[in-house]
């Protein structure tokens, strides 16, 4: 197993005059399941329709399993692509839209049909051959969009945003079956999202990126638990960031000491992270709302506004009154400037 | 609104809409020997006496290869142009669909008198030519719009997905655009059909002796003979144009496109 099967080096990407990655280098490994996470605009699309093929590198290289790639047009490159919105062919049947790669490649027609069902059914869409792509659900879609690529047996099946135009239980069925699907194939999986929920479930590894650089790379664990910058930690989830000065935490509204010297520039904690109902500060309740397991709270404070989430079994406090909160150290993740 | 008043509207309209084809229907089928309405007696011989005048069948068949070849001449050139006009972010792209909608706001008595004076005249072009070539020209603003909005509900990345999958550029175009906007293709060519077809201002000028369009042959006809034989013509060519039309709604929602 390769752990540089996919090789970004110094990877530059640009739209017309505007540089979307600026040297990006990234190595991906035989069979994982990576994916790249970020806020719209930070370039993992660029990047990944760069390792399809439909961007050409203003300057860099790809390496896919040990060969040069940057060179090679799309449709020599080997490479699997699932699109946000499916862009399946409507002209087509399910069975001809799972087939089409195939004709491309002239092979003999019991070949093709028996790759094709066997995609097919790889995909639980068995029985669906003769259905145009209109007339299937978003779920239907999504699968034979996925087996499209699968019958191809890419080196590397790229998906973007995968599952982005699901509701809410499709999403997690869909997230189970990409998962299945990955482990029984072993293929290297590279997927783009903005949710990192989706990511922290789904990938092996995590790569952050800000402005076309990666942020931070780790298992989605490294980057729940360790984010590396004020940036990391707020797409993880740490909603209170505050900076340091000496024994205060200091934000634009005002300060609040913390009882002792802080230990780095920035300090950041999850809504669970704050502890409400006991401690040293007193917060009004701008907003209160019910979340299953927990209550969340928002609370105005001299640092502005404070996300809490409260245990269930304590008795809710009204809108506008004052509620004592502590930022412990304990939970406190501290990050440099 | 009264209830009266909105049937008058209507019954106003659909007379104005539908009352000359009716004329025109009946006063072909007249036994006298003048065109006239109501029909003198009741025939068919000016029906029949259509496709005895030698005239209307060399016209017809110059009319039926204008509208057929020219449609064709218009796609062939008009739907690389709505291609690259949808796909690509070219320079001037406003300006060149504002140009190629020319010949639909010109008005064709000035598009045939320039044609005419500048390309007809100088370059000494047969007449068959100088009508193959305008009415590719007016047939063109159709075959760029009606392609171009049937282009406009296919999304780019589709194209993307046949290439990943393998295919060239150009397979993308043939094995996916053009399937995906092929209702599209057979609107513009049926409406440019019909447009060519019944083509009358530019026509005019550009025909000579014993090469005219169909229209331009059936005024000259009514100049000297005023008998019902064109009121029964007139009669066959809207049914014609109609079952086209009607054709077409039927097997691919025509409406959708125009």
């Amino acid at each position: 197993m390769s752990d540089r099967f996919v090789s970004l080096t110094d990877l530059t990407l640009s739209y017309g005059s505007t540089i979307a990655v600026p040297k990006l280098n990234l190595d991906i490994t035989e069979g994982e399941l990576i994916a790249l996470l970020g806020p719209s605009g930070c370039g993992k699309t660029t990047s990944m329709r760069a390792i399809a093929g439909l961007l050409a590198p203003t300057s860099g290289r790809i390496e896919i399993d040990g060969a040069d790639v940057t060179r090679t047009p799309a449709n020599k490159r080997g490479i699997g692509l699932v699109f946000q919105s499916y862009a399946l062919f409507p002209h087509l049947s399910a069975f001809e839209n799972v087939a089409f790669g195939l004709r491309l490649q002239k092979l003999p027609e019991a070949q093709i049909r028996a790759k094709t069902e066997a995609g097919m059914a790889t995909v639980g869409l068995t029985g669906f051959e003769t259905r145009k792509p209109g007339e299937m659900s978003g779920g239907q879609q999504q699968r034979l969009a996925l087996a499209r690529s699968l019958v191809m047996e890419p080196k590397v099946l790229l998906l973007d945003e995968p599952l982005s135009n699901l509701d809410a239980r499709l999403r997690l069925e869909m997230r189970n079956e990409l998962q299945r699907v990955q482990k029984d194939t072993g293929i290297t999986m590279v997927f783009v999202t903005h949710d990192q929920s989706e990511a922290l479930a789904l990938a092996d590894r995590i790569v952050l990126m800000k402005d076309g650089q990666i942020e931070q790379l780790g298992t989605p664990a490294q980057l729940y638990a360790e984010p590396a910058s004020a940036f990391a930690a707020d797409f993880m989830g740490f909603e209170n960031i505050f900076r340091t000065e000496g024994s205060d935490l200091v934000s634009d509204s005002g300060r609040l000491p913390l009882g002792y010297a802080a230990p780095e520039p920035i300090l950041a904690w999850r809504p669970g992270g704050v502890a409400v109902g006991t401690g040293p500060h007193q917060g009004r309740v701008l907003a209160s709302s019910f979340a299953g397991g927990h209550r969340e709270y928002v609370l105005d404070s001299p640092l502005g506004q404070i996300k809490a989430d409260a245990p269930i079994d304590t008795p809710e406090v009204p809108l506008g009154d004052m509620i004592a909160f502590d930022l412990p150290r304990a939970t406190a993740r501290p990050l440099a400037a | 609104m009264s209830r009266l008043s909105i049937w008058l509207i209507l019954g106003a309209t659909l007379t104005f809409l539908i009352g000359p084809f009716l004329i025109v229907i009946f006063a072909g089928l007249s036994a006298g020997e003048a065109l006239a309405f109501p029909p003198q007696g009741l025939s068919l011989k000016w029906y029949a006496k259509v496709f005895t005048v030698e005239s209307f069948r060399a016209s017809f068949a110059l009319s039926m290869f204008l509208a057929i070849f020219g449609t064709i001449a218009a796609l062939i050139i008009g739907i690389p142009a709505a291609y690259a006009l949808n796909r690509y972010d070219l320079p001037g792209a406003e300006t060149i669909r504002t140009i190629v909608a020319a010949p639909i706001i010109v008005p064709g008595i000035i598009v045939g008198l320039a044609l005419l004076r500048y390309f007809v005249v100088p370059l000494d072009v047969t007449i068959t030519m100088a009508l193959f070539v305008t009415h590719t020209a007016l047939v063109l603003p159709y075959a760029v719009r009606v392609v171009s909005s049937s282009l406009n509900n296919l999304r780019a990345d589709m194209e993307e997905a046949a290439v990943v999958l393998g295919c060239t550029r150009f397979q993308a175009f043939t094995k996916v655009v053009l399937p995906n906007i092929r209702g599209g293709i057979l609107a513009a060519f049926i409406l440019g059909f019909v447009t060519s077809f019944n083509e009358v201002p530019a026509s005019l000028f550009l025909s000579g002796p014993g090469v005219r369009t169909l229209p331009i042959d059936m005024l000259s006809y009514m100049e000297i003979t005023f008998d019902p034989s064109v009121a029964a013509l007139s009669a066959l060519l809207a049914f014609m144009s109609v079952a086209i039309v009607f054709a077409a709604e039927r097997l691919l929602g025509f409406s959708r496109y125009v």
